[in-house]
């Protein structure tokens, strides 16, 4: 890990300021995808941005949405997000002990690696991604491997999620790093339906067929395998095959 | 029973290992020490035009850039049985004008920091012109494949062969029933949990000293100053403390061994360098990686007839230090097992890859003949309607056909092998399976069933071992022992065989290991030899300390003296003296150095065997398989302590399970590594253990050693490896499957028509 330096603001608008503060910056949320990154010196940024200090932990339920601070920790959701029990189970699932325990809810959503478990949650949730300038939907901010609606320097502060009224996820776990080969969130927001599919594609996408075959009682869907990821451990209709057992376990869980 | 062997007792370095007190060669520092790097070839097979380093050197804190211009004068990393005849594969230090696998060493980094190596090999331009790469062993032995060794005749290096060749193919021509499999075996990482590291220093009149995690010292420190140093074996000292985990692969010297002594000769500093885990899964040496067509003649009732097996063995890029070996001397004359079989054949072609090097992996050769025989046997059984469990029952040898000759140049000894097998059924409760498999399905899963009756050739490396002495004024007593812990429990062990043939609390005892400076000479640890070996070593020095004792005891109290429980005593009086004692009044007069020997100087192998029983469900829909139960039944010999024989069978399943559904070394056509790093090398985890692993023992002293034990290090891989894979296949109603078993490649075998 090449030197840096570490800076430790104790407000979103010194945060941003040292950001762009010259040289390549970095915030540093749980950091567990950031610091490898550093050790395989893959990333060499001057200066880490510690975003801990800035009060952005915490949930909170207003009306009909839970609002989950940026940098709270997987290991607070799983226990505190009971308002969604199945948000709070896919937390509970995130990696393992260790990494739930550093991990945070900004800090994975804001990285949106393809694999990743809560942007299934954030789409299938409706959520609201507000940072320091404005608020983001999420079906406006996933956009693809590793790409969100983020601005050079724009920090997440807190995701608001409607509450459904019941809702699940399943996954499939790669045999090697655990995550996701193929993620499913359902949600049944009173009769309308959102399905998140997470690990089989470029990046996080809804699915519409299964969400409206589910709202009509009807059949459900075959995954198409086109343009579905592919590497040594899952071809591509395998994945197609695997969102459909994770989007039966999904709803299996819900009853 | 107060003192001794047959107890399972605490592990007396936990205390010190769960604690952070261990110490493991990255947790040394020096004053003014400096820190290697080393850069290694992205490509699997190139020639190297130029290396410049100008670059590197002008990094801030770089000191030093070696490339092999500069250590040329030193000698290759020995390949100690090289079976390629006049074809020498010579592994430089660093390449030279070619380098031949991903990971090949180019250049070694010397500077004030980490970083600063780092940045410094990042620095170098090296100018490479890429060759053609053989990256499997398919493309190794293409008929127009591009030559690794342009010297040799094609890829394939060598054949090796045992047996009798006309009597299996007459066998073959006639009998009833012919089972015919090809086998593939994969290649895996030994990814022991301590990454290599090695710390070299320097002094102008005591020579080099090295640190770093090995599995025995002596002859490590014999190869390196001898082939590649070049110097006096008594210009260098080996030092190894803590090691986590080796599993055959930190039996070697690597090239960075070297290289860290040479820096710290030039710059007359010490110097350390330290794997990272891509250097692991670059440079370790890989383990199994081989192919094969078997063959198993049966006559009309089920009785094996013959045995032909042709193996092509992936040797990496280059002979690695005992790479041939694995699958010829160590682990070839074992095929077959403890069957009866009377016509046998096995032949081994060594074929070079532009790939990681390949030499000893937990079993080093006798897991992988096992696995080919029990996936051989179970798929006859199919064939020709038998039960799994009697076509082994019917074709095991019995007690009273032994010792037994297997045809391949090993004699079987002793052991009861169809009791082992009985045992195992009712420990695995076989009867209970129909009713298990039923429930399983109507949860919608196939439950499989899998039995592996295995036999280990282990206690080689040699004919002795030494163990050496000191008695301190207060009785304490310290043994040095030549072998070298990995982690599996010596100074327990050791110390409990010590205890008990002295009468002594094994509080008074202190095991060491890994310093040449006290041990020269040992074996070293690996095929599951230790207590064997340094068990007799041990017993020795244990009798030559009591006769010194009894000798001065008698001069001291003047008349004879008997020795026991810690005490000499004089015969006819009350009379004592303790350890203590007598070596207060004469400093230095216990200690001692004992040499154990074989009986007549022979090899003197053990046949560790048993048999695993696993059950595996699978989940047609996703392809995932747990095992459910595994029950196992082995002939250890003498056990000194339960628990860490137990310890070694859980963790030896780990790995044979690993190996079986998960573990896999991918290279791509280039020869690029595809899996250098957990994200994508999958290593098993607790929840994919057995919920239980159910293990007895039923013993047969090995009359080879003092202590009549037979070792038990590889046991649990052996056996694991063929149990489970037999299992799924049983769960696939019989559709072969090759390691690794993965979800993908089981869900679409069991969907498949």
């Amino acid at each position: 890990m090449r030197d840096f330096a570490l800076v430790r603001p104790a407000s979103l608008a010194d945060a941003a300021a040292a950001f762009s503060g010259g040289g390549e910056a970095a915030y540093l949320a749980g950091g567990h995808t950031l610091i490898p990154a550093m050790k395989s010196r893959l990333r060499m940024p001057d200066a880490l941005v510690d975003l801990s200090g800035l009060g952005l932990s915490g949930i909170t339920r207003d009306g009909n949405r839970l609002w989950i601070g940026a940098m709270t920790r997987h290991a607070d959701v799983a226990t505190g997000a009971t308002a969604i029990p199945g948000l709070a189970a896919l937390a509970s699932g995130i990696g393992d002990a260790q990494v739930r325990n550093r991990g945070t809810l900004g800090g994975s959503v804001a990285n949106n690696d393809p694999a990743a478990d809560y942007p299934a949650a954030c789409l299938a949730l409706d959520a609201l991604i507000e940072t320091d300038r404005g608020s983001h939907t999420a079906d406006d901010f996933f956009q693809g491997m590793f790409t969100t609606a983020l601005a050079d320097g724009e920090i997440i502060t807190r995701i608001g999620f409607s509450i459904p009224a019941r809702s699940a996820y399943a996954k499939f776990r790669h045999p090697a790093s655990r995550y996701a080969v193929v993620g499913v969130y359902v949600a049944d927001h009173g009769g309308q339906w959102r399905v998140a599919v997470t690990g089989a594609g470029p990046g996080v996408f809804r699915w519409a067929e299964a969400e409206a075959a589910i709202a009509a009682g009807g059949a459900l869907p075959a995954m198409p395998a086109d343009d579905l990821n592919s590497d040594i451990h899952a071809g591509p209709d395998y994945r197609a095959h695997l969102c459909g057992v994770m989007l039966k376990q999904a709803l299996a869980c819900l009853a | 029973m107060k003192f001794g062997t047959g107890q399972s007792t605490p592990r007396v370095e936990d205390a010190r290992l769960l604690t952070g007190q261990g110490r493991y060669t990255d947790d040394m520092a020096r004053p003014g020490m400096l820190y290697g790097t080393t850069l290694r070839s992205p490509h699997a097979h190139a020639a190297i035009s130029s290396i410049d380093i100008s670059a590197a050197l002008e990094v801030p804190g770089v000191v030093a850039v070696y490339t092999h211009a500069d250590i040329a004068g030193y000698g290759p990393i020995p390949c100690l049985v090289p079976l390629s005849g006049e074809v020498k594969t010579p592994r430089t230090l660093l390449a030279g004008d070619r380098v031949r696998f991903v990971g090949d060493g180019v250049a070694f980094v010397v500077a004030e920091t980490r970083e600063a190596a780092r940045a410094g090999a990042e620095a170098i331009w090296v100018e490479y012109e890429e060759l053609p790469a053989v990256a499997s062993i398919a493309a190794a032995i293409a008929p127009d494949a591009p030559k690794i060794w342009p010297q040799a005749a094609s890829n394939s290096l060598f054949d090796w062969q045992v047996g009798n060749p006309d009597a299996v193919a007459e066998a073959l021509a006639k009998a009833a029933h012919v089972t015919r499999l090809r086998i593939i075996q994969n290649r895996v990482a030994p990814t022991s949990m301590e990454v290599r590291a090695a710390l070299g220093e320097f002094d102008a009149e005591a020579g080099f000293t090295l640190t770093t995690g090995s599995q025995g010292v002596a002859s490590m420190r014999r190869e390196l100053s001898k082939v590649i140093l070049k110097v006096p074996e008594d210009q260098v000292r080996i030092i190894t403390h803590d090691v986590g985990g080796g599993f055959g692969m930190k039996s070697f010297i690597y090239p960075e061994y070297a290289l860290v002594l040479h820096a710290a000769r030039q710059l007359g500093k010490p110097v350390k360098w330290t794997g990272e885990r891509s250097d692991a899964f670059q440079t370790d040496t890989h383990g199994r990686a081989m192919e094969s067509e078997a063959a198993l003649a049966l006559d009309a009732e089920g009785r094996i007839l013959a045995l032909k097996v042709e193996t092509w063995s992936d040797l990496g890029a280059y002979q690695a230090q005992f790479g041939p070996a694995i699958q010829t001397m160590a682990g070839g004359r074992i095929m077959g097992g403890v069957y009866r079989i009377p016509a046998i054949q096995n032949l081994v072609h060594g074929v070079v890859t532009n790939t990681t090097p390949v030499d000893a992996y937990r079993g080093a050769g006798r897991p992988e003949s096992a696995y080919i025989m029990e996936r051989l046997i179970e798929a006859a059984a199919r064939e020709i309607g038998l039960g799994v469990d009697e076509i082994r029952a019917k074709n095991l040898l019995t007690p009273a056909e032994l010792p037994h000759a297997n045809g391949l140049g090993l004699t079987f000894d002793i052991g009861n092998f169809p009791a082992v097998l009985e045992r195992a059924k009712q420990v695995a409760d076989w009867a209970g399976f129909p009713a298990r498999k039923a429930a399983a399905a109507a949860r919608g899963k196939r439950l499989g069933r899998g039995m592996a009756y295995y036999v280990e050739i282990a206690g080689g490396g040699g004919t002795e071992e030494h163990a050496d002495v000191k008695v301190a004024a207060d009785g304490r007593i310290e043994m040095a022992v030549g072998t070298q812990s990995n982690g599996q429990g010596h100074e327990t062990a050791y110390g409990q065989v010590l205890a008990a043939r002295l009468g002594v609390p094994l509080e008074q005892i202190r095991i060491v290991q890994g310093d040449t400076a006290r041990m020269e000479v040992g074996g070293g640890t690996g095929g599951s030899r230790s207590m064997a070996f340094g068990g007799g070593a041990v017993l020795q020095c244990a009798d030559d300390m009591i006769a010194r004792g009894t000798a001065l005891a008698e001069a001291d109290l003047g008349g004879d003296v008997d020795y026991g429980d810690g005490l000499f005593k004089a015969r006819g009086s009350n009379a004592t003296l303790s350890w203590a004692e007598l070596a207060s009044r004469h400093p230095g007069a216990l200690d001692g150095r004992s040499r154990y020997t074989t009986k007549e100087s022979k090899p003197a192998p053990t046949f560790p065997n048993g048999c695993h029983i696993a059950e595996v469900e699978l989940d047609p829909d996703t392809g995932v398989i747990a095992v459910t139960r595994y029950a196992l039944v082995d002939d250890f010999g003498v056990l000194v302590n339960p628990m860490l024989v137990e310890g070694q069978i859980h963790g030896g399943i780990a790995q044979g399970l690993g190996q079986a559904v998960l573990e896999n070394i991918v290279y791509d056509d280039a020869g690029q590594l595809l899996t250098g790093s957990f994200m994508d090398y999958g290593i098993p985890r607790a929840d994919q253990m057995p919920p239980a692993v159910t293990f007895e023992t039923l013993n047969t002293p090995s009359p080879t050693n003092p202590l009549g034990v037979k070792g038990c290090g590889e046991a649990g891989t052996i056996g694991a490896m063929p149990s489970v894979i037999n299992a799924i296949i049983d769960a696939l109603d019989g559709k072969q499957v090759e390691m690794p078993a993965t979800p993908e490649k089981l869900w679409r075998l069991a969907n498949a028509a």
